[in-house]
């Protein structure tokens, strides 16, 4: 099995598929000839040529609203969003546009777009190429949003983005870009809407997306030792949510942390506690905690950046709170 | 859709065709308009009287297989892309038989088989995706055109300018048709264009354009004619038309802002139907029996979409996802 990174994973998910359909087609700033700001798109020009491997102006609504119309002609366009925080600058064509033309035209169209982008704290970049805004696209109906936080997965994943008839805002984060993973063979489409259970455990359930996966494995680790028993969760899907593996898991556990980078507030792991909290109600042993960034823009300098954003240490006390309630 | 051969006048049989259609337009907005005052139509409408010459006169120069985008002023563009004026009554009042099912309505009419990606309710929201579609075409080999529609309100926004920047870059088949009926709502183009000659938006993106008066029908589609053939080798263009919004921004409009005598100049001096209907060189009784014609299939359209089928409240979660 070879290994790969989650960058070479994306680079691969993207080039198997033009190799194989002449239909996808990549735009982006810079992902041309500089390969792409995180390098993600490196050697594609030269495998595939200008016409298909476009470099575009700053220009993100018409980047956007170019993907929007030539998929709804039959193409399967991945545009590149340099920064997720840059989404806002084509919101209009994702939000009014790309997730309404199938519902509107009452079903006459359909957007097989897929707008990759990336994001993530932790370099000192300033508030605004810093954020993580994936809760405002799930909150849109028409859209599907992925968030992959392995390289297989990411693999998988995109894949399945591409070739899914709806538009979908497909998250990366810089901070994964590097990190190798063994990866089958050949390339395993995962579905949309499956969920992945990394780790299992029995004292507490932690759903985790990104980087936080990650952090909540760390966290996991620690809290072994400490003799609580972490599973951990990753929906990789946002939308559409695979409930029923988030909610079977709450269900033995008992206990649930929600743990994400972006910011806690109205982010994605309040949707994950309606639903834990819904489905399992009378199985849970203590409130839901909800781990994310602080209600602050992210601040330049390190110290202030590092105390806003979340880290495995977030994750553990948030475990330790629920386990430290008596049931 | 016929096309011209020769660049001489018209034949008048096609020019009565043009009439026609354009009559169809205006007789088909004012019953809108009757059936909005009357409470018979939810939501809230914009009648494209005025700007019939503009909607036909480039349609008519589309081959069935190019593709347009318009605005909120919608019916005038789907009547003449072809869409049947039954499919559009019926989608005005939210039946499944209307062109988008009844999930569209007036801002949002579609008729993708016949080559319309839709009106749209954002100012300039449609722009963008006629410069992806034109990609596609070219991308494929295609010698298709695709035309979006806007107005001059629309060359303020964004979507506009990093769309004609990018038609022009990738050098796609699109065609910019600006209506400009030199308002925006109520706001005079002097309040909001900082310019008044638009082609110097296209000139600033290195896309050729061209002006013309749009309330003559024949001008009109002799130069779209020209226009779609340039786009068709390769080259965007911008196509602007000087209009008449004859009446408000949306059915009831007062029009508080607008003075009286700018509103009877543009009815007296600048309506697309008066213009040519000298031309058409019909008798008093042919020109009866038209209006006649005309007024019985928009009766039809009406008794169409009123036995029309309500969709079922579930159907809202239809069309979602693909």
């Amino acid at each position: 099995m070879p290994e790969l990174s989650y960058r070479e994973a994306v680079r691969d998910a993207l080039s198997q598929a033009m190799r194989k359909d002449d239909t996808v087609f990549i735009v982006g700033e810079d992902i041309a000839e500089m390969g792409g700001s995180m390098g993600v798109t490196a050697g594609m020009l030269d495998e595939f040529g200008a016409d298909r491997v476009r470099n575009a102006p700053i220009s993100e609504m018409a980047i956007v609203g170019a993907g929007v119309g030539a998929a709804m002609q039959g193409m399967r366009p991945v545009i590149e969003i340099m920064y997720e925080d840059f989404l806002t600058l084509g919101m209009e064509q994702l939000v009014n546009q790309a997730a309404k033309h199938r519902s509107m035209s009452g079903g006459q169209l359909k957007v097989p777009l897929t707008v990759r982008t990336q994001g993530g704290a932790g370099w000192s970049p300033g508030a605004q190429h810093a954020q993580q805004v994936e809760a405002w696209f799930v909150h849109v109906p028409g859209l599907k949003v992925v968030f992959a936080s392995t390289p297989a997965d990411v693999r998988g994943l995109l894949w399945s983005a591409i070739y899914d008839d709806n538009p979908v805002v497909f998250f990366e984060h810089r901070t994964l870009y590097g990190i190798k993973e063994e990866v089958p063979d050949e390339l395993e489409p995962i579905a949309l809407g499956k969920a992945r259970v990394h780790r299992e455990g029995s004292d507490v359930t932690v759903v985790a997306t990104g980087r936080l996966v990650h952090e909540s494995l760390k966290a996991a680790e620690e809290a072994e030792s400490d003799g609580i028993s972490v599973e951990v969760v990753d929906p990789r899907t946002l939308l559409p949510l695979d409930e029923e593996t988030i909610v079977a898991s709450v269900r033995k556990t008992t206990r649930c942390v929600v743990a994400h980078e972006a910011v806690a507030r109205m982010g994605f792991g309040t949707e994950v506690a309606w639903v834990v909290q819904h489905g399992a109600f009378d199985y849970l042993d203590a409130p839901i905690e909800r781990v994310g960034a602080k209600f602050a823009p992210i601040p330049f300098a390190p110290v202030m950046e590092n105390y806003v954003v979340p880290h495995a240490a977030d994750v553990l006390d948030a475990v330790r709170r629920t386990v430290a309630r008596d049931g | 859709m016929a096309k011209v051969e020769q660049r001489d006048a018209l034949s008048s049989e096609i020019l009565r065709d043009f009439y026609r259609e354009m009559l169809l337009i205006r007789r088909f907005e004012e019953k809108v308009e009757e059936l909005f005052r009357a409470g018979d139509l939810p939501g809230f409408l914009h009648v494209a009287i005025g700007q019939e010459a503009v909607a036909v006169g480039v349609c008519r120069a589309l081959e069935e297989t190019d593709v347009i985008a318009s605005t909120h002023r919608a019916h005038g563009h789907t009547l003449a892309k072809g869409t049947p004026p039954e499919a559009i009554m019926a989608e005005l009042y939210g039946k499944k038989e209307g062109c988008s099912h009844g999930f569209g309505g007036s801002m949002h009419l579609y008729d993708v088989a016949r080559g319309n990606l839709g009106a749209n309710a954002v100012v300039g929201g449609g722009i963008p995706a006629i410069v992806g579609a034109a990609l596609a075409f070219k991308m494929r080999g295609e010698p298709r055109v695709a035309v979006a529609f806007f107005g001059d309100g629309a060359t303020n926004i964004g979507t506009f300018h990093e769309a004609l920047n990018l038609a022009q870059l990738w050098k796609v088949p699109a065609l910019f048709v600006c209506e400009n009926n030199r308002w925006a709502e109520s706001t005079p183009a002097s309040q909001q264009l900082a310019i008044e000659d638009l082609t110097k938006r296209a000139e600033a993106y290195g896309m050729e354009s061209v002006r013309l008066y749009g309330q003559d029908v024949e001008d009109v589609y002799r130069e779209a004619v020209h226009a779609v053939e340039r786009v068709r080798e390769g080259s965007p263009l911008f196509f602007l038309c000087d209009t008449y919004r004859l009446h408000g921004h949306y059915i009831g409009d007062p029009q508080v802002y607008r003075s009286k005598e700018e509103i009877e100049d543009a009815r007296d001096n600048h309506d697309p139907l008066e213009l040519t209907r000298p031309q058409l060189e019909l008798s008093e009784e042919e020109l009866e029996a038209l209006e006649a014609e005309v007024a019985e299939v928009v009766e039809q359209a009406v008794e169409f979409a009123k036995n029309g089928t309500d969709p079922d409240p579930g159907d809202a979660l239809e069309n979602v996802y693909a």
